[in-house]
């Protein structure tokens, strides 16, 4: 389960909750599974704020003529940093 | 008023405020043909503009002139977006242009319309061949140039906004002659790397020549061939180029194409958490809407008075147990009285009382055949006597000792006179013996003698 946690795509994790969340406003789910389509919820909704704020800096690769990749640091006008 | 004279200088400035007060001259439009160009040293443009008939002095100052995509030059024909004043100086109106663009027959312009009109019709640009961008992509690719203010435009925006996701950069030459097979190569290449949700094609603000390679036919039907969906990010808002139109998405700036292509994960946070609050609510809502109905099904009539419930079903059971009882006793009562019945019945029949009840009656019976024998006896007795009386006064011989005797005819005894004839013979018994006889004759009548 942890690792299912680490292996779910954003996308995954944001359209399942939004899914969850127009279940249960539906209300035509059953009490038990409310409350289970809820902890799911509370899970998902960390998993994406996780996501979010693990994500502080962003990778930029530049793909080269020979498909080379190479990390990218476009703040200082494009040249390499590294 | 005695001088009715006008200085020059006063006259010009008259003229010129009635070329001030005229609405009509503020803004003009006007189209005609250049000659006379002169670019001045200061960035100024002098140039007359001229049709068959006529011509009018005009100037373009810097400020407007270097915004100019194209080069002002003899006999080229423009369209003109200015107004008209006089300068006094010279006395002289001149047109004082704020733009100027070709009229319609730069050579650019006439490969744009065509291109765009031929592969218009060849429904390039349908809607229908639109891609939709994805709504989180993981992995963004960027066609641009490596340097310059649209990579790094880019770069911030995607960074600032979603910062999740992650950025290839295929550096492509974005102008000059191998533009347009550079351009072609690095959205091959992005498509080929596999895994890339959208693509960023573009570069920054440029001439019309800059722009150019996003006109040429090879890139714009690369981008429409891309798998990836293409954002197309292409100079500024007023640039207008064909990659545009056969993009799935087409953004007015670099940065707004980056834009375009995250979402922004502030705004994402903040929705996931109004998310998590709203399904907090339902969830709260629901559990408050089960206790109200578990609370109404408590204080229903039934609950409240359990017993109720089983109350008739306690009478029923207990009219049946009466009812069993009932029937169990009359079982039992009747089962008991056969058993007695039986008991008497085979107690009546038991040896001893058979044996008993056959003495007393053998007894009763031998003294009933005692007594009736002795009563027979005595009767016959009694019948004896009175016979012997009877049959000693039938006694023939006692009868024939008085003279009587008795006739025979063969074996008969003759009792009539009747049964007999003249001539037949006849056998007389007497006491002490017999006689034959004759028969002389017969005569009716008592003893004969009559």
């Amino acid at each position: 389960m942890e690792e299912r946690k680490e292996e779910i795509k954003f996308e995954e994790a944001i359209s399942r909750l939004e899914e969850i969340v127009r279940r249960l406003e539906s209300g035509d789910v059953p009490l038990e599974d409310a409350i289970s389509l809820y902890k799911k919820g509370l899970e998902l909704s960390a998993v994406c704020h996780g996501k979010l704020q693990a994500a502080e800096k962003q990778l930029v690769t530049l793909i080269g003529e020979d498909g080379s990749q190479t990390p990218f640091n476009p703040a200082n006008g494009g040249t390499r940093n590294e | 008023m005695d001088n009715p004279y006008l200085s020059v200088a006063a006259l010009n400035r008259y003229i010129k405020r009635k070329f001030d007060a005229d609405i009509h001259l503020r803004d003009v439009y006007v189209k005609g043909e250049l000659s006379n160009v002169k670019l001045h040293s200061s960035g100024h443009i002098y140039f007359t503009l001229k049709d068959e008939k006529s011509r009018i002095n005009a100037a373009m100052f810097r400020g407007n002139a270097s915004k100019l995509k194209f080069r002002p030059e003899e006999g080229m024909n423009v369209l003109v977006r200015g107004d008209v004043n006089v300068y006094e100086a010279a006395g002289q109106y001149q047109l004082y242009a704020n733009s100027m663009q070709p009229d319609g027959v730069g050579e650019l312009y006439i490969a744009f319309e065509q291109l765009k009109e031929r592969l218009g019709k060849e429904g390039l640009f349908n809607p229908q061949w639109k891609q939709p961008i994805p709504r989180f992509p993981g992995k963004v690719g960027v066609v641009t140039a490596p340097t310059g203010a649209a990579v790094r435009d880019i770069c911030t925006t995607l960074a600032r906004r979603y910062p999740l996701a992650e950025v290839l950069l295929f550096p492509a030459v974005v102008q000059g002659e191998n533009a347009a097979s550079s351009i072609v190569s690095a959205i091959r290449k992005a498509n080929d790397f596999g895994g890339i949700d959208v693509l960023i094609v573009g570069r920054g603000g440029g001439s019309i020549e800059d722009l150019w390679a996003f006109n040429e036919e090879p890139v714009v039907r690369e981008i429409f061939s891309s798998r990836i969906p293409v954002i197309s990010a292409v100079g500024h808002e007023t640039d207008t180029v064909i990659s545009d139109f056969v993009a799935d998405l087409r953004a007015p700036t670099p940065t707004a194409a980056a834009e375009m292509a995250v979402p922004d994960s502030v705004e994402l946070a903040r929705r996931i958490l109004e998310v998590k609050s709203r399904m907090h609510q339902s969830l709260l809502g629901r559990m408050r809407q089960e206790t109200r109905r578990l609370e109404a099904l408590e204080s229903s009539y039934p609950l409240q008075f359990p017993e109720r419930l089983y109350r008739p079903f306690a009478e029923r059971l207990d009219a049946l147990e009466e009812r069993f009882l009932q029937s169990a006793q009359r079982l039992i009562g009747d089962r008991r009285h056969a058993a007695v019945n039986l008991d008497t019945r085979l107690h009546a029949r038991s040896p001893g009382v058979l044996i008993d009840a056959a003495k007393d009656r053998t007894d009763r019976l031998g003294r009933e055949l005692e007594r009736n024998a002795r009563e027979t006896v005595k009767l016959h007795g009694r019948t004896f006597a009175s016979s012997l009386r009877t049959l000693q006064a039938l006694n023939p011989l006692a009868v024939m000792e008085r003279g009587y005797s008795i006739v025979r005819s063969g074996d008969r005894v003759v009792k009539s006179a009747a049964a007999l004839s003249a001539g037949d013979r006849i056998g007389i018994s007497f006491r002490d013996g017999t006689a034959e006889a004759e028969v002389l004759s017969t005569a009716e009548g008592k003893d004969g003698n009559t």
